[in-house]
């Protein structure tokens, strides 16, 4: 089934043209893996999925995404809706100043929940999921600042969770982590499969073979090469990608 | 006398110019201070405080200034406050960054650099005249308010400024809207930031003279103001009567009442050192 399909998508920052004719699909419960060299434009292709680059001044897209059949761009969907759907991770783990349980039910409380009973078994659940629960349970009402890096990640995947999400978009999750968070971020995002799909970037490409199902490789706005991730890593079709892939550019 | 040697005596030379710089204007401040403790500090009891204004200095007292004062800074914090916040909210995270957007900044900080007189024949205009409140507590703080609004624009527009972007998409991405954005994450954020600003703008509102004299505030004021639309006068215009009577008497409680100003203003701006430090404590992303 397809879950995201993206149709001839351009995107402009003022004059600059940073996708081009960007044209693809990803089923449910997978995760898709983008990769390619920095300035490509596979972070901005990312971020029109929950539309997070509305706020830019001189954005400007072109062509149309449909998530879940919905067509994300209409003038009929409420952005904070369709965000609430397609949950985001960002680069630099990014919680609130707050405490871990305000962080986790921030999303449920700005929707309105005001029932502590539900707002604490949500948080629960969530913090459950992204397997922090055994970590933070005692200490739910300390500052969420006070965690380490790759907890703090896990934290925000929580708080992301706590919404009840269909897709959750990563913009390189791991990048500012260490090997054992890093590890621990990917063995979460195979678990996470079963019940989410799964957007990622990543510059790292062995974190793509790892977690991912297809990767798609951009360079210039251009989507080069969109396959399954084994055979984009073991017979790249383009020249470029097998470029890149082996680490002969970028 | 070599290069080195030279240069090693300017060096020197600038080093115990920016000392005596420095201390200077200290020494100066030391002396005025020095010298109005000495003269008023003994004047200050409960009977100084808590009595009427009167023609004999030794009855004399600074209940109907303090009161005004006080009355003044409240309708200022309450008038100026809300305006001047919600204006640096729209101006940082609503309105467009265009060349509009930059005149209008340029004019702000311009606005905080007018003259305080100025402020005050716009206040008797707009406010004692056209809107009739007279030589009132509410023209005196509806003048003083805009006085100080083009401080709280700036201080609200730089707290919001520097709270990073990520709190703001890490919000936004979690399906809150701008204004649930704004309250809920980047305010609270800034907060220290604003508070500091409002406090010294306020601080400041609280020794202004000149444009309460072009209102038309008075010297002499037998009661205790009950309603903002009584007259009024403040601490900086009891003072500035009675330094410009003959007798001794009057110089002495003006002393007395300079430190009670002054310990209001410290007191204020010693609050704000506080939030800003606290504030910087707290936040470190």
């Amino acid at each position: 089934m397809k879950h995201i399909e993206t149709k001839n998508v351009n995107a402009y920052y003022g004059e600059n043209h940073v996708l081009k004719d960007i044209s693809l699909t990803m089923k449910a419960n997978t995760v898709t893996a983008f990769i390619g060299p920095s300035g490509c434009g596979k972070s901005t292709f990312l971020r029109c999925l929950n539309r997070m680059n509305d706020y830019i001044e001189g954005f400007r897209k072109e062509g149309d995404i449909f998530i879940e059949g919905e067509d994300i761009y209409d003038k009929k969907v409420r952005v904070e809706e369709l965000r609430q759907k397609v949950g985001m991770v960002f680069q630099k783990p990014n919680p609130f100043p707050k405490t871990i349980f305000e962080n986790v039910a921030y999303g449920l409380k700005i929707q309105g929940v005001k029932n502590k009973k539900i707002l604490e078994e949500a948080v629960e659940k969530s913090l459950m999921k992204s397997a922090l629960w055994a970590e933070v349970k005692d200490q739910l009402h300390k500052s969420a600042l006070s965690l380490s890096g790759g907890q703090q990640q896990r934290l925000c995947i929580a708080r992301t969770l706590a919404v009840e999400p269909t897709t959750i978009l990563m913009d390189e999750p791991a990048s500012a982590l260490d090997p054992i968070s890093t590890a621990k971020i990917e063995e979460l995002i195979s678990e996470l499969k079963e019940n989410y799909t799964i957007v990622i970037v990543t510059h790292n490409m062995q974190q793509a073979a790892r977690v991912s199902d297809k990767t798609a490789f951009f360079y210039m706005g251009e989507l080069i090469e969109y396959g399954k991730t084994k055979d984009l890593f073991t017979h790249p079709k383009h020249e470029r990608t097998e470029n890149y892939i082996t680490g002969r550019f970028g | 006398m070599n290069n080195t040697l030279k240069n090693r005596l300017i060096d020197s030379g600038f080093k115990y110019f920016a000392i005596f710089c420095t201390f200077f204007g200290l020494i100066v401040l030391a002396i005025f201070i020095i010298q109005i403790l000495i003269e008023g500090v003994g004047r200050i009891d409960w009977g100084f405080l808590t009595s009427l204004p009167s023609r004999r200095a030794s009855k004399a007292g600074i209940l109907t200034a303090w009161t005004g004062t006080a009355w003044i800074l409240g309708l200022t914090a309450l008038i100026s406050i809300p305006l001047g916040v919600a204006a640096g909210i729209y101006l940082e995270e609503y309105g467009k960054k265009n060349r509009l957007a930059s005149i209008i900044e340029v004019n702000i900080a311009n606005l905080a650099g007018v003259p305080s007189i100025i402020y005050g024949l716009l206040g008797l205009e707009i406010f004692v005249r056209t809107l009739n409140f007279g030589g009132s507590l509410l023209a005196g703080a509806f003048t003083l308010a805009l006085l100080i609004l083009p401080i709280i624009i700036v201080a609200t527009r730089e707290a919001l400024k520097a709270v990073p972007k990520s709190l703001r998409e890490a919000s936004f991405g979690m399906g809150a809207t701008k204004w649930q954005t704004i309250w809920y994450q980047t305010l609270p954020a800034a907060s220290g930031g604003i508070l500091t600003g409002i406090i010294l703008a306020l601080s400041r509102a609280v020794g202004e003279t000149a444009p309460l004299i072009v209102i038309g505030a008075l010297a002499y004021v037998p009661f205790v103001a009950r309603t903002p639309m009584d007259e009024f006068t403040v601490l900086p215009m009891q003072i500035f009567n009675w330094v410009s009577r003959p007798q001794h008497g009057f110089i002495v409680n003006a002393a007395a009442a300079i430190i009670i100003l002054l310990l209001i203003t410290f007191v204020m701006n010693g609050i704000a050192i506080y939030l800003r430090n606290k504030w910087q404590k707290k936040v470190n992303w």
